[in-house]
């Protein structure tokens, strides 16, 4: 008999999927890492930043978080990479990275 | 007590919404499916029917708002035709992939341009794919029926699927005929209380509309797919159960003077009436001809269809809608592709005709029934015959 080609996973099989894929809970959004969508990464210049929140106002995942300083950096987590917070920010404080370079 | 009426089947419709006793109606009207809301409305209006009645800004809305109230675990109705529905199309298919058990009657009516009010099947045609239940009526007791039906099947825990009764626009929606409204008692124990166990609920919260990426994606569709084919059962159930309680029976496919057939007619709604017809004057006339009334479309029943016709030599399938450049009517596509691999079956010549609201009479049918004999004998190397086109003699096909 022929073999169906099924790469060996973890992830659900069919029979295991939730019913109208519904979750029965709230929040799963919490848990999924979009960080590892990511090809360039943010990194954050605190000594240029002038605290405006431009980048948490403007980060279309809201993954900009305020540090105990006062200054705004990135939840890495959910990071995807965008871009928009370097392009925003009004003193060039925020430099995207290449991922692993 | 059950009584005798006089409806139009848009008003028989609406009945049946009622005596079900949806929580919701969201609509926006549409000729020629205009009465159904119309009535609605009276009756919320009139405190007839304790519903909310939503007049949407448009259908895609209406399917929308639906979707929001099947959420929540409301018994849903809405009801299009035509434009209207191919506006609702993106939504249909999260109906169906969130398994919202909505019913929505659709008056079957031709797509523009040009702009046609009148009937014929291209509606609901191109939305064959969505993953609805779609079933056929022939009539007013019909869509009546079917509508009841729908409510059970749908909201059924094993099927939990939406369901679209289709009813011809005007031929049926408009036609007033005589038809037995059942008893409020049936009608309640027939559709049992409805409850959905995954409604949104902030005391005890769920998620719905979750993403599915390229790794989880493949397998929620497959279980959709079984899960729709698996609900084969129920709907006979839900047929079954209607005879039980109402005493009229109805089969995904149902056959008329098939016995002992050379030739079979199908048809898909309102038109059956005619083509038994004339199957009966054939039948007089000592010729072997039956009718095919195929009231199921999804999920396709393959086992009847299949039985129906193992001793048949010709069907003469009529269409009422294009499928443009492709290989003729999607119904006798379908219904050929579903015979392709059976070792016997019977030749099936496709007829498009009937489209925005060209009457197909009996003399129509009985030339369908004389080419496609003509067809099976002579072959054809035509993907199907245009009917009642003016500029064709007859016996024209297309071919590829
Ligand atoms: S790169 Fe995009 S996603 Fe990441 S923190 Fe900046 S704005 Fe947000
Ligand atoms: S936009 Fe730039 S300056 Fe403003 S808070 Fe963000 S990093 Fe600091």
């Amino acid at each position: 008999m022929a073999k169906n080609q099924v790469r060996p996973s973890a992830l659900p099989k069919w029979q295991d999927c939730e019913f109208g894929n519904i979750l029965p809970y709230a929040g799963g959004a919490k848990e999924y890492k979009t960080g590892d969508w990511r090809t360039d990464r943010p990194i954050v210049d605190a000594s240029k930043c002038i605290k405006c929140g431009m980048c948490w106002l403007m980060c279309p995942d809201a993954c900009i978080v305020q540090t105990e300083g006062g200054t705004y950096d990135a939840n890495l987590f959910y990071c995807k990479g965008c871009g928009i917070c370097a392009q925003i920010c009004p003193k060039d404080a925020i430099t995207m990275v290449e991922e692993g370079a | 007590m059950s009584k005798r009426v006089v409806l139009e089947a848009s008003h028989a419709v609406a009945e049946a919404v009622r005596m079900a006793d949806v929580d919701i109606v969201a609509a926006y009207p549409i000729t020629p499916q205009t009465h159904i809301p119309e009535r609605l409305a009276e009756m919320v209006a009139d405190g007839d029917l304790d519903a909310a009645y939503v007049p949407v800004e448009s259908e895609h809305s209406a399917m929308s708002c639906v979707l929001g109230s099947a959420a929540v675990g409301a018994r849903s109705f809405t009801t299009t035709a035509s434009q209207g529905l191919v506006l609702m199309h993106e939504a249909l298919y999260i109906a169906s992939s969130h398994r919202y058990p909505i019913v929505m009657a659709i008056c079957n009516r031709a797509l523009s341009a040009p702009i046609n009010i009148w009937c014929d099947h291209s509606d609901v045609m191109a939305c064959r794919d969505t993953g609805w239940i779609q079933v056929f009526c022939q009539n007013n007791q019909e869509s009546f029926d079917m509508t009841l039906w729908a409510f059970r099947v749908g909201e059924d825990p094993d099927v939990m699927f939406p369901v679209m009764v289709n009813l011809d626009g005007f031929i049926l929606s408009h036609v007033t005929e005589p038809l037995i409204l059942p008893d409020q008692d049936d009608v309640s124990r027939f559709i049992p209380e409805y409850h959905y166990r995954l409604a949104l609920d902030p005391a005890k919260p769920t998620s719905h509309g979750c993403f599915g990426l390229p790794d989880i994606y493949t397998e929620v569709k497959y279980s959709q797919e079984l899960a729709l084919r698996k609900s084969r059962s129920v709907i006979d159930k839900g047929w079954k159960e209607f005879s039980n309680i109402f005493g009229r029976e109805y089969k995904a496919v149902e056959t008329y003077k098939a016995e002992g057939a050379s030739t079979l007619l199908v048809t898909m709604g309102s038109l059956g009436e005619t083509a038994k017809m004339v199957i009966d004057e054939r039948r007089a006339n000592g010729e072997a001809v039956g009718h095919l009334n195929l009231r199921l479309w999804r999920p396709f029943p393959f086992d009847e269809f299949r039985d129906a016709v193992k001793d048949v030599k010709t069907l003469a399938v009529l269409d009422r809608c294009y499928s443009f450049g492709g290989p003729g009517g999607p119904v006798a596509s379908e219904l050929r592709s579903a015979l392709y691999n059976q070792e016997t079956r019977p030749h099936v010549v496709g007829f498009i005709g009937g489209i925005g609201g060209r009457e197909v009479d009996a003399q129509a049918f009985g030339y369908m029934i004389d080419r496609a004999n003509e067809i099976t004998e002579k072959g054809s190397d035509d993907l199907y015959e245009p009917l009642l086109v003016r500029g064709l003699e007859s016996g024209t096909g297309v071919r590829g």
